[in-house]
């Protein structure tokens, strides 16, 4: 399965590396980053390989959700398929 | 993959609250059939049961994994009017409390199809499924209830019209604790669809496969928001704005409606391309109407307003599913609907007003609270307005009134939740009682003869 995680906040030190980290930690591959400052927020979204990935998709979404707070900014993971369909057919 | 696309679909679900609104899994319940009444109903809680189990859990699943909003998940089923008439008894409230049995098992919101189709005319059992709705509403909490009294087809049975003025107001002295709630969970149809995923007008129909899954979509502030980006623009523009954003919109449907189908191991049925507000701000389909230039939903130009905006609704969202069915179109409910609501109160908005949105739109006069003393036979007129509507234009229409007791005009009604509250409005004070008292039936229109 693949997902895309997005990642919007307050710009600061060591965003990119507790994102990873956590990631690697759940074993959760990274195909493809691209990152901005829009307005002064941080914006990164990620193209994820979770098939390598041992925990249920839920508890993958709390893990992240969780190191979000720690790093005070939100972290969302959604299946791809969502963004695939909604603009092209 | 595009960054902004992906931003796009993101802001549409937090800011925009684009959401799935229902996923509705009709059954049949053909194969209940008995003459024995506690065997029909020991047949039905089994099958729903077992169809539907998973079904909460399913939608849940997929609400989590793709981060889209998944309102309601929802049972339809055959008329009971139908399952029930094998029976030999005399009231259908088990019936009733059956279904509302196996929706609670199943964790469902609503379960449709306590309903009797009477276009024509009434069998035994749809005699007394009309006669049990104002009970069986007002002692179950999930069942909603329905009744088509005419179509295109067959005309308008006004013998039905006139007892459905009687069974309203009888559903609302019986739910008068709550302002008449039960009223809201019942629906008079013409022209009703056999398909359609929303609530409380959803039953399975007899042409249908014995269980399938149907989605409906919801996202009117998507649509409001992507017009707030052409203001001043002409309507050729309006119309291409709606168009792709409502193929966005539907294609959400399709997926969701794909993914829940293959874990459910369910056919797909259809996508209902409906713009579904809810009372939440910025979920409005008034809204859109005013952000194409009027001050107030209601005044001169909202019928056309209305007219596109349902027209492009379905050119963007056709392209963009498999099979598309249900009622699709804008639905304009008052109670569900803030901007509607605000209109009411505001005085630019009147059921006459109303009555004609619902000729270019879907559905019909929806979640529109009267005073509570106005006579039955008013209701009936009512109902008789919208059905001519929808036989005449070949469309569905419908009447979803509460006559909420003890009530007058400028109150008004608390539902709470999606249901929203209703200003209490105003109707004719000149009866109708000579011509609801006529009975029979209004013939077919000439263009319904097709062959």
């Amino acid at each position: 399965m693949r997902a895309i995680l997005t990642v919007i906040g307050k710009d600061q030190v060591g965003i990119i590396a507790g994102v990873s980290t956590q990631l690697a930690e759940l074993k959760i591959n990274i195909l493809d980053v691209s990152q901005t400052i829009m307005s002064g927020y941080f914006t990164m979204m990620m193209m994820l390989d979770l098939s390598k990935a041992e925990a249920n998709f839920d508890e993958i979404k709390q893990a992240l959700a969780k190191k979000g707070e720690a790093l005070q900014v939100q972290i969302k993971i959604q299946r791809e398929e969502i963004f695939q369909s909604m603009h092209s057919l | 993959m595009e960054t902004k696309q992906i931003l796009e679909t993101i802001r549409m679900i937090e800011e925009e609250k684009l959401d799935i609104r229902t996923i509705t899994m009709g059954i049949s319940l053909l194969d209940c059939i008995d003459a024995d009444g506690e065997k029909v109903r020991r047949k039905i809680y089994d099958k729903i049961t077992r169809l539907a189990e998973n079904l909460v859990r399913t939608g849940e699943e997929i609400e989590s994994e793709y981060g889209i909003p998944i309102i309601n998940k929802r049972i339809s089923v055959t008329p009971i009017s139908l399952i029930a008439g094998a029976t030999d008894e005399k009231d259908y409230i088990a019936f009733a409390k059956t279904l509302d049995a196996a929706a609670k098992k199943v964790g469902v919101h609503f379960i449709g199809g306590f309903s009797a189709l009477v276009q024509k005319g009434c069998h035994k059992g749809d005699k007394i499924l009309i006669d049990s709705i104002p009970r069986a509403l007002a002692e179950t909490e999930r069942v909603c209830a329905s009744v088509n009294v005419g179509s295109t087809r067959s005309g308008i049975n006004m013998n039905a019209v006139r007892d459905m003025g009687v069974i309203i107001k009888k559903t609302a002295e019986l739910t008068a604790d709550t302002q008449g709630l039960g009223c809201a969970k019942l629906v008079v149809f013409a022209n009703a669809v056999e398909d359609n995923p929303f609530m409380a007008g959803a039953f399975h129909g007899v042409g249908e496969a014995d269980v399938v899954i149907n989605v409906g979509v919801s996202g009117p502030g998507v649509v409001k928001r992507a017009l707030e980006k052409v203001k001043g623009e002409p309507f050729d523009v309006v119309a291409e704005t709606v168009k792709k954003t409502a193929f966005k919109i539907t294609r959400m449907g399709q997926l969701v409606g794909m993914e829940a189908s293959k874990r459910l191991g369910v056919p797909f049925g259809i996508v209902d391309l409906s713009l579904a507000p809810t009372p939440a701000v910025g979920d409005s389909v008034a809204h859109i109407l005013e952000e194409m230039g009027l001050a107030s939903v209601g005044t001169h130009g909202t019928t056309a307003a209305l007219a596109l905006l349902n027209d492009a609704v379905k050119k963007g969202g056709v392209m963009a599913c498999g099979h598309v069915g249900g009622l699709s179109g804008a639905f304009i409910p008052v109670s569900e609907d803030a901007g509607m609501i605000d209109a009411v109160n505001r005085g630019s908005l009147n059921l006459e007003k109303l009555e004609a949105m619902t000729a270019i739109c879907s559905v019909g006069l929806d979640m529109i609270a009267i005073p509570g003393d106005v006579p039955a036979e008013t209701i009936s007129a009512m109902i008789a307005d919208e059905a001519a509507i929808g036989v005449i234009n070949n469309k569905t229409t419908a009447v979803r009134i509460i006559p909420a007791p003890g009530t007058k005009v400028g109150d008004t009604i608390e539902f709470g939740g999606l249901l929203g509250h209703a200003p209490v409005m105003g109707v004719h004070s000149f009866s109708s009682a000579d011509f609801i008292a006529r009975g029979g039936r209004i013939p077919a229109p000439i263009h319904s003869f097709k062959n």
